[in-house]
């Protein structure tokens, strides 16, 4: 209990220091251009797919749910706020967490084995200026727009599967989607996303940052950085979720 | 000038630097030997800054290197790390000129990282290759044209020919030895390799149960009567040294 909150501690400390560093020269644009590529444009195939085919089997499992009680006509609907509200945040966050998160841990920490760490110290380069703060605010900045995304193609897949396989009116399913949806739905999307897209990646440079030496102690980083960021990811979604929409 | 008084670290209840008392001078070539395990890479990293020590005080010219100092110091000194610890997203010149980049040499950044792979004995051609294309003594060339690149006045070299084939670790210890006496900066090198110090060294010191065992010239080694140091020079393993399992 103890050794777990001394871990949360040194996690909030890492978390600290590296907003601070948002305010304080210099910054390493390039850096900071490279993760937006990374993260943001190199992440958009694992998203699209997630996305349209998570979006299609709802629109499926809504239309043979809601024939138990004859409501098959709330697919449009249900999978608009399904995906909007919850599966493309969450979805998202946990594909960016496999990906993205991963990544960052076994570099960060390859980088520490391989004592590039050090040696950025010695360039006189802060490795959280240089290597943590481009990271995290690209990730933070690229998930709102990758959920946007994963949402447009999630409610797509579910519209295609509606019209080609279930039968549903093109226009209408649109003027029902477009109808059903709330400012509130999209802005709390596009807020989770960018909670989701922070915890991702400073969780995977604070495992990459503080890994033990040896290759045993990159996979153990890049594992703990994985685990810890899905469930920092779904434990924040639960309490986005209650604060968004509560009553 | 760099003085190390009393300077002790412990590593969970283990204590590898025991009151480390060393000085080198300005424009000296010191090279600390000792055994695998011995603190010598401890010792240089609390130089450099990348560990605090638990007690002592290190001046460099008479100021004391404190957290808030270190970026000063840091911006003096270059560093050829064991395994050259090249970045490896970055291609060649990058790595060398990694630095320049980042200062006001960023126009000229380029050909001064060809000019420092050239006195390394490495060409233009590799300049925009990655680290992982190059053999373990290019990778070492390239560590040492980056050490060199912004011309520091103290250069920290970490192992220098550790895994190197004799014929190579033989050309990096020649391409240190002309560096520092052409640079004419201050060199601090640990190594087991005694003929890295034979063609590096000007003064040696020896690093042995977390302190300074020996120091004095490299003449003046071959000499010296402290049993430690001469099984150390020998090789043999008989004692007073035990050899770590």
């Amino acid at each position: 209990m103890l050794g777990a909150l001394a871990a949360l501690g040194r996690f909030a400390i890492f978390t600290g220091q590296t907003i601070s560093h948002l305010v304080r020269p210099p910054f390493y644009g390039g850096a900071f251009g490279q993760a937006l590529i990374q993260i943001g444009y190199f992440s958009l195939p694992v998203v699209g797919l997630t996305a349209f085919f998570t979006g299609g089997a709802l629109a499926l499992q809504i239309y043979s749910g809601g024939a138990r009680f004859s409501a098959e006509a709330v697919v449009p609907q249900i999978v608009a706020i399904g995906m909007v509200r919850e599966l493309g945040p969450v979805l998202v966050g946990l594909m960016i967490a496999a990906r993205v998160t991963s990544s960052i841990a076994a570099e960060i920490a390859t980088m520490k084995v391989t004592e590039q760490i050090d040696a950025l110290v010695t360039l006189s380069t802060h490795p959280m200026k240089y290597l943590t703060l481009p990271r995290v605010l690209a990730a933070t900045l690229m998930m709102p727009l990758l959920v946007a995304v994963g949402d447009t193609i999630g409610i797509f897949g579910g519209y295609l599967v509606s019209t080609q396989r279930l039968g549903f009116n093109a226009a209408s399913y649109m003027q029902n989607t477009v109808d059903f949806l709330e400012v509130l739905d999209i802005t709390s999307s596009l807020a989770k996303g960018a909670v989701f897209g922070f915890s991702a990646a400073i969780v995977g440079c604070y495992y990459g940052m503080t890994s033990d030496r040896g290759a045993m102690g990159v996979g153990r980083a890049t594992k703990g950085a994985v685990v810890a960021a899905s469930v920092l990811i779904l434990a924040a979604n639960f309490f986005l979720t209650e604060a968004f929409f509560s009553t | 000038m760099i003085t190390l008084s009393g300077i002790h670290k412990t590593f969970e209840g283990n204590p590898v630097l025991r009151g480390v008392d060393l000085t080198v001078g300005r424009g000296e070539s010191m090279v600390i030997i000792g055994g695998s395990g011995s603190g010598k890479s401890v010792l240089i990293k609390c130089i450099l800054g990348l560990l605090t020590p638990d007690a002592g005080q290190i001046t460099i010219d008479g100021a004391a290197m404190t957290p808030k100092t270190q970026a000063g110091f840091l911006d003096r000194f270059g560093m050829l790390f064991q395994g050259g610890a090249l970045f490896d997203s970055l291609p060649v010149w990058q790595n060398v000129a990694f630095r320049l980049l980042r200062g006001p040499q960023k126009a000229q950044a380029r050909e001064i990282a060809v000019a420092k792979l050239a006195q390394v004995g490495l060409t233009a051609d590799i300049a925009d290759r990655y680290p992982s294309e190059l053999s373990g003594g290019m990778q070492k060339r390239v560590g040492l044209a980056r050490a060199i690149a912004a011309d520091p006045e103290v250069i920290f070299f970490d192992e220098p020919t550790t895994g190197l084939d004799p014929i190579m670790a033989g050309v990096i210890n020649d391409l240190i030895r002309n560096v520092v006496t052409e640079l004419g900066v201050t060199a601090i090198t640990i190594t087991h390799d005694m003929t890295s110090v034979d063609t590096i060294a000007d003064k040696v010191a020896m690093l042995h149960d977390g302190k300074i065992r020996w120091t004095g010239t490299k003449s003046a080694m071959g000499t010296a009567d402290d049993p430690y140091l001469t099984q150390f020079i020998s090789g043999t393993t008989d004692r007073p040294i035990k050899a770590r399992w």
